[in-house]
């Protein structure tokens, strides 16, 4: 069964040596980081933006239990939803890996996971990116 | 520059609900009549129209005026999201403050698809992922206020009962019963913290305002002092752009506190001064983080102002008195103006069981994708 990114472009396939990464825009001119990458600066304007591998892992800022199936997602319900702070100061919204509330919790470290969310309609497993919590099972 | 004053001349509402013998357009031309029958003005006797909308799709406004034989005016269709007739109202009102009208039609409609909104806004993959629904964005700015305001989940069921309190008198609201804190608490969690009866349904209505140059010839003059749209800037990962990411750090200005920035200071007016509010109540949450975005409280004491029951109809500023989103629903394109309905109501002195007693000055609040966000201001 062939494996495809849900979109190309947001994070490293399964091949790639530089382990699982969200692909960053990062702006040469005024240094911040923005994803998904576009060749604009939406902090700046600038043009000059390089794609930088990152968030192998961070700590979540924020998170909730998504109980409802949202028209169009093709994933698990509930689903954990959140938002992740990288060290290279971006902060990102994400699915998470994990679905009860309580083994989540703000400022717990999480690591990211590139993995199938559904299989679609040409038989291909569709990849997507989440964050898990990376001490997952121990008693916080 | 010397900007003229601007008058609300008349307003009509279309019930906020489900309706299914009757299509959008007529929506939109049910509030139009009563708004121009109100304000004593028909075919010629305004310049320009601004209708608001999100889902109607092509010359959607052309459509309820040209049914009426009142074309032949500019008319502008007005997209920004939940702001989207606060958005209209601000361009009529600029078109008559300057000079250039001097009476203006403004209205709004919508027919929402029922259930979660789904909109072009995010590409198929997004659905497809998860990062579309509003209510898990709605979930975690209401974490966010109990991590950083002190609000608790008793706060949040606490603004869904009293909106509903406050919608059992609205004769124009879909949902007209009371709700009690267990009802809330108990009802289908949505996202955490957010449960079913914490979250406004989308809908179906319609509404609208004359604005002139010159007062009503009854009642009292009410003038809008101020109609501000801003738009947001990037930085926060939780806007309401709804972005994929922001920056870390110092959370920049959000469009609603730079949107009442403006036109507080536009109105001549602070916070102080108003006596009731409409604002924004996707969600219980959202209600709370609006009160601390147009200053009604300090920033982190939204939480206090809920345990306070400052909004309530016996607190010292009602919020909502409407019912709110939360009780009427929410169809985008007149939800904005629906709230200026209320308003004008509450300034007439008319608004029957929810009158705030002696109102004298208004505030109206919506935000949402684009990211938009309106403030009015509204005076006698």
């Amino acid at each position: 069964m062939a494996q495809v990114p849900i979109h190309p472009g947001l994070f490293t396939l399964p091949d790639d040596p530089r382990g699982p990464r969200l692909l960053a825009g990062h702006c040469a001119a005024c240094g911040k980081h923005h994803f998904p990458a576009g060749t604009s600066c939406p902090y700046c304007s600038g043009q000059s933006c390089a794609v930088e591998a990152i968030g192998a892992t961070g700590t979540l800022y924020l998170h909730t239990v998504v109980h409802a199936r949202p028209p169009g997602y093709r994933g698990p319900v509930p689903y954990g939803f959140g938002v992740v702070d990288l060290s290279e100061g971006l902060r990102v919204v994400s699915r998470l890996g994990e679905a009860s509330l309580d083994a989540l919790r703000p400022g717990m470290s999480v690591g990211l996971e590139i993995a199938p969310l559904f299989t679609n309609d040409a038989g291909d497993e569709v990849l997507s990116f989440a964050y898990r919590p990376r001490d997952s099972g121990s008693a916080p | 520059m010397s900007r003229r004053a601007v008058y609300i001349a008349g307003v009509g509402i279309h019930p906020f609900g489900r309706f299914d013998d009757r299509d959008v357009t007529q929506l939109g031309q049910s509030a139009v009549r009563d708004a121009l029958a109100e304000a004593g003005v028909g075919r010629g006797g305004f310049q320009a129209a601004f209708c608001g909308t999100v889902y109607t799709g092509v010359a959607a406004g052309h459509k309820v005026l040209g049914g009426m034989g009142l074309s032949g005016v500019p008319i502008v269709n007005v997209e920004a999201g939940c702001a989207s007739g606060g958005a209209a109202l601000g361009l009529g009102a600029a078109a008559i403050a300057s000079g250039q009208r001097d009476c203006v039609l403004v209205f709004g409609m919508e027919k929402m698809p029922r259930g979660i909104i789904r909109s072009s806004f995010f590409p198929p993959w997004c659905e497809e992922a998860g990062f579309s629904p509003a209510p898990a964005y709605f979930a975690l700015r209401a974490r966010r206020l109990m991590q950083e305001s002190g609000v608790t989940r008793e706060h949040l069921a606490r603004v869904s009962v009293k909106n509903h309190a406050h919608g059992v008198h609205n004769p124009f609201a879909m949902y007209r019963k009371p709700f009690t804190m267990e009802m809330v608490l108990g009802s289908q969690m949505v996202c955490d913290p957010l449960t079913l009866f914490m979250l406004c349904s989308p809908n179906e209505g319609a509404a609208a305002v004359v604005l002139s140059a010159r007062p009503a010839p009854d009642g009292p003059p009410i003038q809008i002092r101020a109609a501000v749209l801003h738009s947001h800037v990037p930085g926060s990962a939780l806007g309401e752009h709804t972005p994929m990411s922001g920056l870390i750090g110092d959370e920049p200005p959000s469009p609603t506190e730079t949107a009442a920035r403006e036109a507080y200071e536009l109105a001549g007016v602070a916070p102080a001064d108003l006596d009731v509010v409409e604002l924004q109540d996707t969600d219980s949450g959202r209600e709370i983080l609006s009160i601390e975005e147009l200053g009604l409280c300090a920033r982190g004491g939204g939480g206090q102002f809920v345990a306070d029951g400052v909004g309530e109809m016996t607190g010292k500023l009602p919020v909502n008195p409407s019912g709110g989103l939360l009780s009427k629903g929410e169809p985008l394109g007149a939800s904005a103006l629906g709230q200026i309905v209320e308003l004008t109501w509450q300034l007439r002195g008319t608004a029957d069981k929810r009158q705030v007693s002696g109102a004298r000055c208004a505030l109206g609040h919506t935000v949402g994708r684009g990211a938009n966000a309106s403030v009015i201001i509204l005076s006698t």
